[in-house]
């Protein structure tokens, strides 16, 4: 077993230093699809999580319950839901997202949502409740004391938004289920390394686990740099 | 013709508690209006109402002779906190901020910014990090950020409280230096010696009402109420 690894281990880092098209081609796509994801779950997500973080409501304690309770949603669970909602004959069919990379970029919005909500709003919710008061003190509108505590919050919500794609980049079961893994059209790193791996194609299966995990580290490790540096 | 402030039966109160309770004076333009109490009277309540940042559950603001809304009293006063908050950015960026938020261009800023900060001792202090300050800094950067925006109402929280003399010093000459016609200010302290030395009128204020409200040497020498000459010779229980 060990020679198995080792020499999946010698063949997966020949296909990525050849520049196999194959494993290129597929890693672009799981970066689409989890950066527009990441980017559409923003549109909803940031508006929910400043009502949350900033303003005081009957049952802001339970929405903020759901959103939390969320986090772990089971990605095949939700997978199956859209599937139902996507298919021709579902509510959203006339949409012609199922099986195609925006559809799967939607379900991973809707999966990362509770996590840019609950990061974003705890991180504003942390923030100097004085710095509200200073910016209108100061002249400040509602949106431009909202934009001013956001920039306050604003690494964090970098580092929110950074788990949201690292959760959407390394997700299997909306990719396998909205998507369907069609070969050069919907594929994706965990689809196709869930495939390799049962036809017992290890190495390509190796391949594609280290450039998720590469890349998942480097954008962790380059924002956290960033940050470094900016202090 | 210098502004005028008026404050008529303000009440406010906080579920079961009455904070304020039909408080009303006046404030002109070109004098100091200095809130004395002790802790929890209502002073720091009373300035927020004013700076618009909290509405009275009753009673009416005037300016120069018009009712206005929070909104519209916060266009003209600007309140400097007696715990100071900072913009997590550099001190430039904090005081440019309330004129960024007026859409002042930068060429005007980059001139009035430095020269705002000369005013409280703090030249060349533009590109240090606010939050990195001393406290006594901070609190100059924020004088600095209100006198920028030329409010017409200035209203300074204690705002030397918890400062070391050299720099209550340095605050309390910025203060002085700024009276002028054109701008009422309304500063809340305990502290005797400093409400004796800036102020125009002293405002008394005990369980959110206003016990005594008359000239420093009238207020220490003859006051008219039991509850004053008690406080000011350290009597006072509460």
């Amino acid at each position: 077993m060990f020679d198995t690894i080792t020499d999946a281990f010698q063949k997966a880092l020949q296909l990525i230093f050849s520049g196999d098209p194959e494993v290129f081609a597929t890693a672009l796509r799981s970066i689409y699809v989890a950066g527009a994801g990441t980017l559409l779950a923003c549109i909803w997500s940031i508006p929910i999580a400043v009502l949350l973080g900033l303003y005081s409501f009957r049952g802001k304690w339970l929405i903020k319950s759901l959103f939390n309770a969320m986090l772990g949603v089971p990605t095949v669970a939700l997978g199956l839901i859209l599937v139902m909602f996507l298919s021709r004959s579902g509510p959203a069919g006339f949409l012609h997202l199922l099986y195609t990379t925006n559809g799967i970029a939607l379900g991973q919005a809707l999966l990362v949502t509770p996590i840019i909500v609950s990061y974003t709003s705890s991180a504003l919710s942390a923030t100097d409740v004085q710095l509200r008061d200073l910016a209108k003190t100061l002249g400040a509108s509602h949106l431009q004391t909202n934009i001013a505590i956001l920039r306050e919050a604003m690494w964090a919500t970098v580092l929110s938004l950074i788990s949201a794609f690292n959760r959407g980049f390394g997700e299997l079961g909306i990719a396998l289920m909205v998507g369907g893994n069609i070969a050069y059209m919907t594929r994706v790193l965990t689809t196709s390394i869930s495939l390799e791996a049962t036809k017992g194609e290890y190495a390509f299966a190796v391949a594609l686990a280290i450039v998720l995990l590469v890349m998942v580290v480097a954008i962790t490790v380059f924002v956290n740099l960033v940050e470094r540096l900016r202090e | 013709m210098s502004p005028v402030l008026e404050l008529n039966g303000i009440v406010k109160d906080y579920r079961n508690l009455r904070a304020l309770d039909s408080v009303s004076f006046e404030a002109r333009g070109g004098e100091i209006v200095v809130l004395i109490g002790v802790n929890g009277a209502g002073k720091s309540t009373l300035m927020r109402i004013i700076a618009g940042l909290e509405e009275p559950t009753n009673g009416s603001i005037s300016f120069n002779g018009q009712s206005m809304t929070a909104k519209e009293l916060r266009k003209n006063a600007t309140m400097v906190f007696q715990r100071t908050a900072m913009f997590n950015r550099s001190v430039y960026d904090n005081v440019a901020f309330g004129l960024r938020v007026r859409g002042e261009d930068d060429k005007r800023i980059s001139e009035d910014v430095p020269q705002a900060l000369r005013l409280v001792g703090l030249a060349n202090f533009e590109k240090r990090k606010a939050k990195k300050t001393s406290g006594g800094e901070q609190q100059r950067v924020a004088l600095a950020r209100a006198f920028l925006l030329n409010p017409k109402i200035l209203l300074l929280d204690e705002p030397t409280a918890n400062l070391d003399p050299n720099n209550s010093m340095i605050i309390e000459r910025a203060i002085t230096n700024r009276k002028k016609e054109d701008e009422i200010i309304i500063m809340a302290t305990h502290n005797l010696a400093q409400a004796r030395r800036l102020a125009d009128e002293i405002v008394h204020i005990y369980n959110g009402r206003i016990v005594e409200r008359s000239i420093p040497d009238e207020f220490f020498t003859s006051p008219r109420s039991e509850i004053t000459r008690k406080f000011i010779n350290g009597e006072l229980e509460y």
